[in-house]
């Protein structure tokens, strides 16, 4: 498959009064046309901020450098019109919050309306009849009546799947959905994780999901990126990262779940400790301090193994069929 | 068996609220907590489980008497609470409290840990000596696995988790004999709920305390739980033993939740997709489907479940459940 988007040493800063954060500390990557690839962390991982960064979308205090590009054009070096060509109409960006996202004062006709009309030049008929053939995709039902209310007339599940076919409106080659399903109940998001399952298979659109709960992304992603404090400790097919974790940190998460499909009344094996503060963070590896295999060797950066299937982790013990990079310069410590 | 120490009994919360213009204003009303019984022993873990307004928080809040009930009673070791005076029922609440979801909304920005978790022994115990409340709080610290050295330090120094075990300390700080916690690890990181899960299991093994876990989140419910109570619409549809829940599920909304639930490991994942669960949404509550509240969205409805509403009705195991079908249905997970 052809490489869609490349990602490369990207960093993400914040000013703020207690100095600069560096919330996404030199990250790399690709996504291919098609793929679903899920970045895992906990708050402050970076995981949001990265995407924000390569959609041109972060807060005023914030700043970006490094490489992201699309079909081969650098989105960090564009003007704003020129991103505002790519986003919706190349990129959809879907938000955890369907509420928040949608406006309240208008209905759902108009608001899906404009996206179409902006960016593929249609009339009004016919962007209402590709709205309604969308909603009709994402199974609202009745979609010619429901086009007429407003967000306060869906249910949460119903307003998810109103932004969904919203980013779908332009056939994008690209949606990034950060937590889409968090704000959901149980089933609800469900049916939100099979209808993003067929859309899948049915597409050649790529994703990107951004989520707290590796569970969530377990079933509907082909790669998966672990972050934790603004890096990447792992990366790997959603295979690898459930069956053969390799950093501790990833290994820590999927203990640390209870599990429905298991049976076990012992105690949860906890990640001990918090995670860290982005201003006061640990020299050498940043997951050290809670780790159970911690080292002498952690208090120097952890090197970075790669295997030729494209599996990372970034951690001093060995990594299996890999080897270490020497691409990989030392980055200079943000503490 | 010895008897149990809660007692609740046809409990029901009604809100009612104004609708309609200025001219044609009307009230309706929402049960939130439509006809729920039960029993906790010493020691006992129950969880409430249910999707957002099934009522499982305004349950939680009726049996303290935070929110007044419309209708039924809630006996504390033999004794009505519904009835009390609002001095008796401060006085009860030593022995009955809460932990809440948000654990840094929940705490007051301006007052140090310490002061925080000693406050509840200021208003109920005026006169205790200043070290001796010292001392207590630094106990209560220690024992949730915060250190004594942090007690005068504000909610904002500390992490998430951490506020969180500022909040359970707080709430045992008085030694109660029933804790109901609403949502307690769902607002934390996903490596730190582990934490505060393993904390409560064994205050409560150690305390000897009743629980009352609410939670959305089924596979943390059954961690931690003895019992489950299903919830639906204000109305508890099923109330199992653990084991027999999560193994075979009575009523088609359980066996429909547990289906929901997403699993760590892509290939039984993508396995399960094969089976059919709920579609659609809970109905609005204020237009309650007839008969069965459920029926709208189950697989397994027949014409009498439009018609009329299943009592909880006790099965042979000793389960209890809400559906008509519950004898011919085999909803084995």
């Amino acid at each position: 498959m052809p490489l869609l988007l490349e990602v490369s040493d990207l960093e993400v800063r914040f000013d703020t009064p207690e100095g600069v954060v560096k919330a996404v500390n030199g990250m790399s990557f690709q996504l291919t046309e098609g793929e679903t690839l899920a970045i895992v962390g906990e708050s402050g991982s970076g995981k949001s901020q990265l995407v924000m960064a390569i959609m041109g979308l972060l807060a005023e205090n914030g700043s970006a450098s490094g490489r992201a590009e699309f079909r081969g054009r650098d989105l960090m070096q564009m003007t704003p019109k020129e991103l505002n060509g790519i986003r919706g109409r190349h990129i959809a960006m879907i938000f955890q919050d369907p509420m928040t996202s949608l406006n309240p004062f208008l209905t759902i006709e108009k608001q899906m309306i404009e996206v179409v009309m902006h960016h593929q030049r249609l009339s009004r008929d016919e962007a209402r009849a590709h709205a309604i053939e969308m909603l009709r995709a994402v199974r609202i039902p009745d979609p010619e009546e429901r086009i007429r209310q407003y967000p306060h007339e869906y249910s949460g599940g119903m307003r998810q799947r109103v932004m969904i076919a919203m980013g779908l409106l332009c056939e994008p080659e690209l949606l990034i959905a950060d937590e889409p399903t968090t704000a959901l109940d149980v089933t609800i998001q469900a049916q939100i994780t099979e209808l993003v399952g067929q859309l899948r298979k049915q597409t050649r659109m790529a994703i990107i999901l951004i989520t707290h709960d590796l569970a969530a992304v377990a079933e509907i992603s082909d790669r998966i990126i672990v972050m934790y404090a603004g890096e990447a400790v792992e990366i790997g097919s959603a295979e690898d990262i459930f069956y053969r974790p390799q950093h501790p940190y990833t290994q820590g998460l999927l203990a640390s779940v209870p599990r429905l499909d298991r049976v076990s009344d012992d105690e949860l094996q906890a990640i001990p400790g918090n995670p860290p503060n982005l201003l006061e963070l640990p020299s050498g590896c940043r997951f050290r301090d809670r780790c159970s295999q911690a080292m002498e060797e952690c208090l120097q950066r952890p090197p970075l193994w790669v295997s030729d299937d494209g599996r990372k982790s970034r951690c001093f013990l060995p990594m299996e069929g890999g080897r270490i990079t020497h691409e990989d310069r030392p980055n200079e410590d943000a503490a | 068996m010895t008897k149990p120490v809660l007692r609740v009994q046809d409990l029901a919360v009604t809100f009612t609220s104004e609708t309609g213009g200025i001219f044609r204003r009307k009230e309706r009303q929402l049960r939130a907590v439509d006809g729920i019984s039960f029993e906790l022993h010493a020691g006992e873990t129950l969880g409430v489980v249910g999707e957002s307004g099934s009522g499982k928080s305004t349950l939680a809040r009726a049996i303290l008497g935070l929110i007044q009930p419309n209708r039924g009673r809630v006996q504390w070791m033999g004794e009505d609470l519904t009835g009390l005076e609002e001095e008796d029922l401060r006085q009860k609440r030593k022995q009955l409290q809460i932990v809440f979801q948000d654990p840094v909304a929940s705490l007051n920005p301006r007052m140090t840990a310490g002061d925080i978790i000693a406050e509840p022994l200021w208003t109920f115990y005026p006169n205790m000596e200043r070290l001796q409340v010292d001392e207590r709080t630094r106990g209560m610290m220690k024992m949730v696995g915060l250190l004594p050295n942090q007690i005068n330090r504000y909610p904002h120094e500390f992490s998430g988790g951490q506020c969180q075990r500022i909040g359970i300390a707080r709430s045992l700080v008085l030694n109660p004999r029933l804790l109901i916690c609403d949502e307690p690890v769902s607002a934390l990181d996903v490596s730190i709920q582990a934490q505060i899960i393993n904390l409560m299991k064994s205050l409560q093994r150690k305390l000897g305390l009743a629980l009352i876990f609410v939670a959305h989140d089924l596979s943390v419910v059954r961690h931690i739980s003895d019992r489950v109570m299903v919830m639906y619409m204000g109305q508890a549809l099923e109330v199992s033993a653990k084991t027999a829940l999560y193994r075979r599920p009575l009523h088609p909304y359980s066996n429909a939740l547990m289906k929901s639930v997403a699993i760590p490991d892509p290939k039984l994942a993508r396995a399960l997709r094969q089976e059919s669960w709920l579609t659609g949404d809970m109905p609005s509550p204020y237009q309650r489907p007839k008969g069965c509240i459920f029926h709208t969205r189950c697989p397994y409805r027949v014409k009498r479940c439009e018609a009329d509403l299943p009592a909880l009705r006790r099965m042979e195991s000793g389960d209890w459940v809400a559906c008509h079908r519950a004898e011919d249905l085999d909803l084995s997970i």
